[in-house]
């Protein structure tokens, strides 16, 4: 064994590297924040291996791909499982890459000489991110299909070359079968393809520049002196990567995998929605969690500001992931960059408040909305009852609740009388307001009047 | 054994000139392989950006199926489906019979982002379930982000057929 290892090693130099590469020096006391690169990785493995398993079963044509998703999830051994792990696989990995570019930011780990650690991570980033929307659409139900057309209908907004990359997404005018194919080809082969040659050049620049060593108040980063520096630190108490760094990354490694892995046992793969039949129009299109806050973006930017900040906002992000590595030098701790800090909060903060409204979009109308109950009525006159049934079938009630009964996207009038006039309720209703359609071309008068008597009467 | 001495004398090393032509050379035929397979591939690609759909007329139903006044869903097929499109290839309506022979056909797409406008009879809106744009009968905005009024295609009467125009999806 230990000659077929020596000739192995004589031919190849594989053994040599992979000891080279385990025993290099890292610096002492890197510590937990260190472990999200690593993990980041283990999921994009766990991805690639449970995404091959998939693709053995998976048809990725417009017509057939949702009957081949219904046999993985209901029929085939071991698929329910296996789509959510490649569910909560991917889950995993846009929070874990998001981790560790924020880690990365915070203790300035992009400054010299590792610039280009930094920039292969952007675009690293950038591709989980495609992955992670296209690999939602592959789900291709009655959601995936309204998503690539709200996709197709943010590249629109784009002057000028808009409408041609619509169209590049959707692969023609409409929806049909030339879409899914072009995505399915771009998630499985296209993109993995760049993430394995980034992650190797990632990976080759750890090794060529060392793990950054945990940042020192008042240890600024000087270009001409840094290498040194770390050299010296490594050969005083430099410490060798396997075991003594190496072991966190493999717990939390493997944490990450049974956590994925107890997920799809526990809560499973998202569940198919309706067939793909861009004709249901009973659709109530949403994406993923991981794109949730975007989703909600908007649903609550100002109407002037909507185009800007479809088109604006994706390239200032792309600007900020370039330009931050130009301030290559300087104070590396965080307590000396408190702009840093504030990014990092800010972008989280954002990200989660825009993401709880998503989850909770109150700017949706209730289509379910019942007519409302006896008990809320009470002791109704006709006049109310009546009133309480133009509320219901004519749309009020899809955005206006009361007593819980409705919608969240208007005001809730379980008490408007208290607030409102009967007057002032009949001019509302009249004239609308930007957020609500104006119901003098809806309503006849006589009904505006049993409307606003029934609201008012609501104390 | 000893090896046999040289029989010929080593040939001279190439001059200046010669290694870089066969630089030049070699960088040329690279990058022209590297062309013969890239620039069909991308054209492959962005083949949908040349091919022009063309539009046909689909019937939806008779006309004495609809009610003056009302507006339906209809569904149809899109121009020319490919033929593992499957359920993809439908695409849909919202028509309304405005007297004895003349229809309207509203877009399903919501001018904001492109979702599927539902449309309330008893209130006489389209509604749209993803950021609640709202939309008059006539299709003109009354509330919320869409920033232009609901499309409408090309319909007409064709021997007592109604018969909608097949057009892309409106965007931008």
């Amino acid at each position: 064994m230990r000659r077929l290892l020596a000739w192995l090693d004589d031919r190849s130099g594989l053994i040599t590297w992979l000891r080279h590469a385990l025993e290099h020096p890292v610096p002492p006391r890197t510590g937990w924040w260190y472990v999200f690169g690593s993990a980041t990785f283990i999921a994009f493995v766990l991805q690639v291996v449970t995404g091959i398993a998939l693709a053995t079963a998976y048809v990725p044509s417009s017509g057939q791909a949702y009957d081949s998703l219904r046999f993985i999830s209901e029929q085939a051994l071991l698929g329910r499982f296996l789509r959510g792990m490649h569910y909560f696989g991917a889950s995993a990995m846009v929070l874990l890459i998001g981790i560790h570019v924020s880690r990365t930011y915070w203790m300035a780990a992009y400054k010299f000489p590792r610039e280009l650690s930094w920039l292969s991570g952007a675009v690293l980033l950038l591709l989980t991110l495609a992955l992670a929307f296209t690999g939602q659409l592959l789900r291709w139900d009655q959601n995936a299909v309204w998503s690539v057309i709200v996709g197709a209908a943010q590249a629109g907004r784009m002057p000028i070359v808009g409408g041609e990359l619509a169209r590049f997404l959707l692969a023609g005018d409409t929806i049909g079968g030339a879409t899914l194919s072009r995505f399915f080809a771009f998630h499985v082969f296209f993109i993995p393809a760049l993430v394995f040659a980034l992650v190797g050049l990632h990976l080759m620049l750890v090794l060529r520049h060392g793990i950054s060593e945990r940042p020192r108040d008042g240890e600024p980063v000087d270009p001409a002196t840094y290498r040194d520096r770390y050299q010296e630190m490594l050969k005083r108490e430099g410490v060798p990567f396997w075991p003594d760094a190496a072991w966190r990354d493999v717990v939390f490694g493997a944490a990450t995998v049974a956590t994925v892995a107890l997920l799809a046992i526990v809560v499973g793969p998202p569940a198919l929605g309706s067939p793909p039949d861009p004709s249901i129009l009973e659709a109530y299109p949403r994406p993923d969690w991981y794109l949730l806050w975007y989703f909600a973006v908007l649903a609550m930017a100002p109407e002037h500001l909507e185009s800007i900040i479809i088109i604006l906002g994706p390239l200032v992000f792309g600007a900020f992931l370039l330009l931050v590595p130009v301030f290559n030098r300087g104070e590396r701790s965080v307590r000396r960059r408190p702009w840093a800090a504030l990014v990092v909060v800010f972008i989280w903060t954002t990200i989660a408040a825009f993401w709880y409204a998503g989850e909770r979009a109150e700017w949706s109308p209730d289509f379910s909305a019942k007519p409302l109950p006896a008990s809320v009525l009470g002791n109704a006159t006709p006049e109310d009852m009546e009133g309480a049934r133009l509320f219901h079938s004519k749309g009020c009630e899809y955005c206006h609740a009361i007593a819980g009964y409705g919608g969240k996207r208007g005001p809730d009038l379980t008490a408007v009388g208290g607030r409102m006039t009967h007057d002032q309720i009949v001019a509302r209703i009249t004239n609308g307001s930007p957020s609500m359609p104006a119901y003098t071309r809806i309503l006849r008068p006589d009904e505006v009047q049993v409307l606003a008597e029934f609201l008012a009467r609501r104390r | 054994m000893d090896p046999e001495p040289p029989a010929t004398p080593p040939p001279p090393p190439p001059t200046p000139e010669r290694r870089r032509f066969l630089s030049r050379l070699s960088i040329g035929l690279s990058a022209a392989i590297a062309a013969v397979m890239g620039v069909p591939v991308v054209g492959f690609l962005l083949s949908p950006l040349t091919r022009r759909t063309p539009r046909v007329w689909r019937p939806v139903g008779r006309v004495d199926g609809f009610k003056v006044g009302e507006t339906v869903n209809v569904a149809f097929e899109d121009a020319s489906p490919l033929p593992w499109a499957g359920v993809t290839a439908r695409t849909a309506a919202w028509l309304r019979r405005d007297d004895e022979s003349h229809f309207t056909a509203y877009s399903v797409h919501c001018t904001h982002l492109g979702c599927p406008v539902r449309w309330v009879a008893d209130a006489g809106l389209f509604l749209c379930p993803c950021h609640g744009g709202v939309y008059y009968a006539d299709g003109t905005v009354s509330a919320g982000p869409p920033p232009r009024a609901l499309p409408q295609y090309p319909v007409r009467v064709n021997n007592g057929q109604v018969e909608i125009q097949t057009s892309p999806i409106p965007i931008a």
